[in-house]
């Protein structure tokens, strides 16, 4: 059922390869000015649950980044839709829907990964060291699995590049901030914790933040992860099937 | 072999296909002629599963499209008529990909990858990306990639488009040494004179409905031999003689001077349609 989906990811491999020093480079812009401004400038002195500021900031970054890696495989897929066809190459190949849809999900999940290694090398340049148990590797896997899955999904449904970026303004950048990332949720009022609740990305930063403290994450935020990307993988399924006009 | 009957194909309101039977033997060379906006991008589509039928039904070496999509693929490669190699990619990666895409072994994808550069006349651009290649050198990794899994039919939508005469004919050269090998071959264009040149057998297709369909010799002679332009109140008229004998006999009874000229395909098309190809 998903004999072909290496061909799709070793096509995404392939290109990142090509642009790797690139791609490490602008992965290490934004963490390294939060870590920086917030972590080292701003919040030096601050104590966040017990550990610094900058402790507290690198899981919230793993979670951010590995969302925000993991979702811009639906840049590269726009782009090779829209301006290069490609994606014709690969519709009119005797693979499934769903080996195209795993090859770019695990593509997404790679980008995410590598954004992450990127991340901890950082946190180990400012000195911080943390507790980074499969517990925690666990916790990325699943939000860059949602992340990648949605990206997918999504790059099926807009009708231009320009509507991806949209998307990526009114969706992963207010959540990017809004997740955890940078602020203890439980700071907010109860009303807007529910809210926040909501976002896949609170779970992710909640769960890669306890790992990484050594404390024990909640099982049912890997299961509200899980879910989710099961969902939104079937409904990349779906909108792949969509496609043809 | 490809079989279509009855395709229909309808966007929202617009009816793009009407209706459209063919039959095309294995090893033939078979032109889809028509103006921009007859369908023909619209059939290629549909036989490579690009877009869905709306009714009727295609079948590529008697697998159904629909049914037995992914056996149905297997039978063809196809050359898009917008330039899709992966710019990032160098000649030999796209070529690869392609390979994977069809399930080969890796040893059979990097001989028959070498093979094929080999025929294009590439070979020394394997490692080049694909960026860096000129309008003409794309065009043939294209066709080079389509040949990669060994289909039985190609597709070539619109191959030469964009290309200018000599790399056109090189293309032309290099289409009739692919279907020397048996592999039975589709090709959409609109330029009369590639069809005329390359094609066994040739369907006109005007507005979704396929108005005639024969070899080219037969399609030209349905009209005449020999044809007189004459331009009339800013209009320009075309009639049609059997033999040179009468083309010539009604010269000499006219005052004004024409130009006598063999009958070819697009006089045949815009006898039957009533429309230039553009």
């Amino acid at each position: 059922m998903i004999q072909g989906w290496h061909a799709i990811y070793y096509r995404e491999l392939l290109i990142l390869r090509r642009r790797l020093t690139r791609m490490l480079a602008s992965m290490s812009v934004s963490p390294l000015l939060y870590l920086i401004a917030f972590g080292y400038a701003m919040g030096g002195h601050i104590q966040v649950e017990g550990h610094s500021y900058t402790e507290f900031l690198i899981p919230g970054l793993v979670a951010m980044s590995s969302m925000t890696q993991a979702f811009g495989i639906a840049s590269e897929i726009n782009i090779a839709r829209f301006y290069w066809h490609i994606f014709e190459e690969f519709q009119a190949a005797p693979i499934s829907n769903m080996a195209y849809v795993t090859g770019e999900v695990l593509a997404g999940m790679t980008r995410a990964l590598m954004a992450v290694c990127v991340i901890l090398l950082l946190g180990a340049l400012f000195g911080v060291f943390l507790s980074y148990t499969p517990l925690f590797w666990l916790a990325i896997l699943l939000n860059s699995f949602v992340f990648a899955s949605l990206a997918v999904a999504l790059a099926m449904l807009v009708k231009s590049h320009a509507d991806q970026a949209m998307i990526n303004s009114f969706v992963i950048i207010p959540m990017a901030f809004l997740g955890g990332t940078f602020f203890p949720v439980e700071r907010l009022p109860m009303w807007a914790q529910k809210l926040l609740a909501l976002l896949p990305l609170t779970h992710a930063a909640k769960s890669i933040r306890a790992a990484a403290f050594g404390q024990s994450p909640a099982p049912v935020s890997y299961g509200i992860l899980l879910g989710l990307g099961v969902v939104f993988f079937l409904a990349a399924f779906w909108c792949v099937n969509r496609a043809r006009d | 072999m490809i079989r279509i009957e009855s395709l229909k194909k309808n966007y929202k309101k617009v009816q793009a296909l009407k209706g459209v039977s063919l039959h095309v033997p294995q090893g033939q060379l078979f032109a889809y002629l028509g103006p921009n906006g007859a369908g023909k991008t619209t059939t290629i589509r549909i036989l490579t599963g690009l877009t869905k039928l709306t009714s009727g039904a295609a079948f590529l070496n008697g697998y159904h499209i629909e049914k037995d999509t992914l056996a149905a693929k297997r039978q063809f490669g196809l050359v898009p008529q917008s330039a899709n190699l992966d710019q990032e990619l160098t000649v030999f990666e796209n070529l690869d990909v392609h390979g994977r895409l069809f399930h080969m072994r890796r040893k059979d994808r990097r001989r028959k990858i070498d093979e094929l550069l080999g025929y294009i006349d590439l070979l020394d651009r394997k490692g080049t990306p694909s960026k860096q290649l000129s309008g003409g050198m794309k065009r043939r990794v294209m066709i080079a990639r389509a040949l990669v899994h060994s289909p039985k039919i190609l597709f070539l939508d619109e191959p030469t488009v964009g290309l200018d005469a000599k790399i056109r004919r090189r293309i032309w050269a290099l289409i009739k040494k692919i279907q020397q090998s048996g592999t039975t071959i589709f090709l959409t264009t609109h330029y009369i004179e590639e069809a005329e040149f390359l094609a066994d057998r040739v369907a006109f297709l005007d507005e979704g409905i396929i108005v005639a369909i024969d070899t080219p010799r037969h399609l030209i002679s349905r009209i005449g031999a020999w044809a007189i332009d004459r331009v009339s109140q800013g209009e320009m008229e075309t009639q049609y003689f059997r033999t040179q004998e009468e083309a010539r006999a009604y010269i000499a009874e006219q005052e004004d001077s024409f130009s006598l000229r063999r009958v070819n395909l697009e006089d045949a098309f815009l006898a039957l349609t009533g429309k230039k190809v553009k």
